[in-house]
């Protein structure tokens, strides 16, 4: 339906460009001196087509939106005495099952004769709908046809009106950064919102127990199931902290090296090799972890006498450090090569070696923006999903010894939510809390960073 | 000359330091520290180079076996008696019979000593669960098959593929093992008889997920891929590059579109799993949209990658001289003509390799699309936008967490596809980079 429905209004609004441009190379190859078009045929052209299209399809699609809702409501309102005797809650599974039938597909409950017809009843105010919106939709678009085409004359600014309205659609494309974040924070707050009637804020903000499982039946053992944030935070600085201890170093010392020490050679092969590190993706680096790095790290510890999860917070963070390396000796590159070459040469100069310079000129230069990388770095550490979901655990531990099993709170969002969910359990909200959570964490490091970076900056240029 | 002396006496005096044993020492001690300041460096660079030879080794030693399936030779004779009783040989027929039947009489007659219902079980078990749907396919491209006896090379079952590639130990006890002995001394029988081949596994390449690893493909997961990177394209070209156009070339300085600045560079930072609780709440939850499509998956990404190619668009927009919009404004354009007509067009390589980087670390992006429930168990190739679907990566964190021995293989298989697609695209980016590159 919607298939026929694009097709038409492309149809028109094509129909509308040959008419427009038509129209206006007539009146230009009519012209006389003196007597000439004020925009060039295409523009009026592309005038007629939008307003033969663009209402249309703007009623088009706010029927496609707004018809489920509409629809749900006003059958409700018929629904036989039989139908309408069920409790609330089903009914909204009722109505949806009524829409499923009327329009033809499967439904799970046994159809009786009061639901047939309801649900052709259903389909009936469907097709007239579907009418009205057509007739509508044609008429506007015949009209709005016929009103632009008469406005074709040779002093008419088509292509002033059509820039106006790309414009508006660059600012509306702008305006779509804006409104995801919105709808992030929005959509985060309001189900955190939720989740914080049903558990209370301290709890879950100082609480030291974390166990999301909620028993069906009110007599079995944990039945309240306890949301406490504390391990999960605990646990995702552990994995981060081991993460950026090594990507730090590394990072930091490969960047010096390339900048510094290496000649082009060496820095035109070094660099794509650090790209493809950074450019793999992250449910790899979680593969490698959980089958080569995690076992390797276990038995090691076993011939040392050491005992070593197999889920240890150790392989995971490890692996993340590698995945975060490329990131760290990038962006400490940029701030190094940022540096100036006349404190370089005046370090020379007074006879220093090539790593006290670095040591005691370049990277004190360069800490601001040093300090930013890492930052983002840690920002990402935080907020990285697939690799702490393949080599973590589950199980909610408060400990800082990296030997042992520890989960983190992206482990925890993407375990609550995967799955089959409803949207009123404090299982399934928990995960959006712990979602405003990390939003938040990684949000303030970012402004710190950027802030930090873009000060810096201004200190050279 | 007493000056000259004097300014004579000071080169001598650090010469004089350097020439004795405490000042060469200290010499000594800085250059040792300087070679092991270097050192440090050339460390750090391997180190993060062994492990980009580790990991891709690791997964191309796992993973290149796979494309690779044991098969087994076995006489199959397609019964009349017993696929077609009426005589009718029409079609319908033939696609109920019962084809493992046939399996069993063939194994049956290479091994008649088998007796007793587990031991024919187990000898059944050597042969994949799909080689009967093999067989049926046979017959029905080719029903002159129907009553003769023919040699059929068919997929084994994991367990026999995962014994002759050596994964499985033989030396192991038996109970410690997924294959029995009495099945080892079957494949080794056929084995001697040339009836066990290695050979190039179509089947990796043209079937949907399963649950048994030899019959399991990555094609759904990547025309899920295709749908839904197909769909961020189509989202997030255009918005981008208007986007970047207003944004470089027409937005006034003000506070809206400093927010827009500071927005679209804290995007880029937020976590992705975060898109994809928005995705969740928002278009599953508000709009209805179904959940597993790669219609959602599409959107989610496109609002992952929508920075990326914005920042990407800016930074070309800004590399065409301003010439080029001034020559354009003096021949009589308006500032839009100037832009589409002229800016853009010269910037259009730019916005391309940064369109192309980012749709290939969407190819990459997992955890989002974990969230809008494209992890799903699909077994059909999907067929549109919005029938269920999941997409490579997810394939490979599905596969990661199955416990059969044989997946191993099959997700290293994955992770190789996924890194070789990754790698074209990047190379088509490199490419586009290095031929439209313009100094001005």
């Amino acid at each position: 339906m919607t298939a026929i429905f694009a097709a038409t209004i492309l149809l028109l609004a094509a129909f509308g460009y040959l008419l427009g441009r038509g129209r206006a190379l007539a009146l230009g190859g009519r012209a006389t001196a003196g007597f000439r078009l004020h925009s060039r045929p295409q523009y009026h052209g592309i005038f007629v087509a939008v307003w033969a299209a663009l209402p249309a399809l703007i009623v088009v699609v706010l029927w496609a939106i707004l018809e489920p809702s509409l629809l749900r409501s006003l059958i409700s309102d018929r629904l036989p005495a039989e139908l309408a005797s069920i409790p609330a809650e089903q009914m909204q599974v009722l109505l949806g099952d009524i829409r499923a039938l009327a329009l033809g597909q499967p439904i799970s409950r046994p159809t009786t004769d009061a639901m047939r017809a309801i649900a052709s009843e259903y389909s009936g105010m469907r097709t007239t709908g579907l009418l009205v919106v057509a007739g509508v939709a044609a008429a506007l678009a015949l009209g709005g046809l016929h009103l632009s085409r008469r406005s074709v004359a040779p002093h008419f600014r088509a292509r002033n009106k059509v820039e106006m309205l790309i414009t508006a659609l660059m600012i509306v494309a702008a305006s779509i950064a804006i409104l995801t974040t919105i709808g992030i924070i929005l959509s985060l707050l309001f189900e955190t919102y939720r989740f914080f009637t049903m558990v209370p804020f301290l709890s879950f903000l100082f609480g030291l127990e974390w166990s999301p499982q909620i028993a069906i039946r009110a007599d079995q053992v944990g039945s309240s199931g306890s949301f406490g944030a504390i391990p999960l935070i605990a646990g995702t600085m552990l994995i981060s902290a081991i993460a950026m201890a090594v990507a730090i170093p590394v990072g930091l010392m490969s960047a010096v090296y390339l900048a510094e020490y290496a000649n082009s050679r060496v820095r035109n092969v070094v660099k794509p090799l650090l790209e493809i590190l950074a450019g793999i993706p992250t449910v790899v680096y979680g593969f490698f972890a959980a089958l080569t790095m995690a076992p390797f790290i276990r038995d090691t510890g076993g011939l040392i006498g050491l005992d070593v999860a197999s889920e240890s917070a150790l392989a995971a963070g490890l692996v993340m450090g590698i995945m975060i390396i490329p990131f760290v000796s990038s962006l400490s590159d940029d701030v190094i090569n940022a540096v100036p070459q006349s404190m370089r040469d005046g370090s020379y100069a007074l006879g220093a070696t090539k790593s006290e310079t670095v040591k005691r000129v370049i990277l004190p230069a360069a800490l601001p923006g040093i300090v930013g990388a890492v930052l983002l770095a840690v920002s990402r550490a935080i907020g990285e999903t697939m690799i702490v979901v393949m080599a973590a655990g589950l199980a909610a531990n408060l400990t800082i010894n990296p030997l042992e099993a520890v989960t983190t709170v992206t482990v925890q969002i993407a375990t609550l939510l995967v799955g089959d969910q409803e949207f009123d359990s404090p299982k399934t909200l928990a995960a959006f809390a712990l979602g405003l959570a990390l939003f938040t964490i990684t949000l303030c490091l970012n402004v710190i960073a950027l802030r930090v970076v873009r000060k810096y900056r201004e200190q050279y240029d | 000359m007493t000056d000259i002396a004097q300014i004579d006496f000071r080169p001598r005096a650090i010469s004089v330091v350097l020439a004795s044993d405490e000042g060469q020492r200290r010499i000594q001690r800085r250059y040792a520290a300087e070679r092991r300041f270097r050192l440090y460096g050339i460390g750090a660079i391997g180190l993060a180079i062994a492990f980009l030879v580790l990991m891709l080794g690791t997964v191309l030693s796992n993973g290149m076996t796979a494309f690779w399936q044991t098969h087994v030779r076995l006489d199959i004779t397609f019964d009349k008696e017993l696929l077609d009783p009426d005589g009718k040989g029409d079609r319908a027929t033939l696609e109920q019979a019962d084809y493992a039947a046939l399996i069993r009489a063939a194994l049956g007659r290479e091994f008649p000593d088998v007796s007793g219902r587990s031991d024919r079980r187990d000898l059944f078990e050597l042969v994949s669960g799909g080689a009967t749907f093999e067989l049926r396919r046979m017959l029905l491209d080719d029903p002159s098959l129907l009553g003769r006896t023919v040699p059929v090379w068919l997929t084994s079952s994991d367990e026999v593929d995962m014994l002759i590639k050596g994964v499985f130990d033989r030396t192991e006890p038996e109970a410690a093992r997924k294959i029995k002995d009495k099945q080892i001394k079957w494949v080794d029988a056929l084995a001697a008889k040339g009836a066990v081949e290695r050979q190039f596994h179509t089947t990796f390449f043209t079937a949907g997920d399963s649950r048994e690893p030899e019959q399991a493909g990555i094609w759904g997961g990547f025309v899920g891929s295709v749908y839904t990177l197909g769909l961020t394209l189509l989202l997030c070209l255009p918005i981008g590059v208007l986007a970047a156009v207003y944004l470089e070339e027409f937005a006034p300085k003000n506070r809206w579109t400093d927010l827009i600045e500071v927005n679209i560079n804290n995007l880029a930072a937020v976590p992705s799993i975060v898109f994809g609780l928005l995705g969740l709440a928002v278009f599953l939850g508000f709009f209805g949209l179904p959940r597993s499509a790669p219609l959602v998956g599409g959107m989610v990404l496109a609002l992952i990658v929508l920075p990326t190619i914005i920042i990407a668009g800016r930074a070309a927009l800004k590399a065409v001289p301003p010439s080029i919009r001034e020559a354009a404004l003096g021949v009589g354009a308006s500032r839009q003509q100037a832009v589409w007509h002229h800016v853009l067009p010269l910037a259009m390589p730019g916005v391309m390799t940064g369109s192309i980087i980012g749709m290939a670390h969407a190819l990459g992006e997992t955890a989002p699309l974990l969230m809008i429930g494209m992890v799903a168990f699909v077994v059909d190739i999907p067929t549109g936008p919005t029938s269920p679907a999941t997409v490579l990566p997810v394939q490979v964190f599905m596969w990661a967490d199955s416990p059969e021995r044989a997946f191993v293989e099959k997700t290293s298989a994955a992770i190789i596809v996924l890194l070789v697609l990754l790698g074209l695209m990047n190379a088509a980016a490199i490419y586009l980079r290095k031929k439209f590159e313009r100094r001005w």
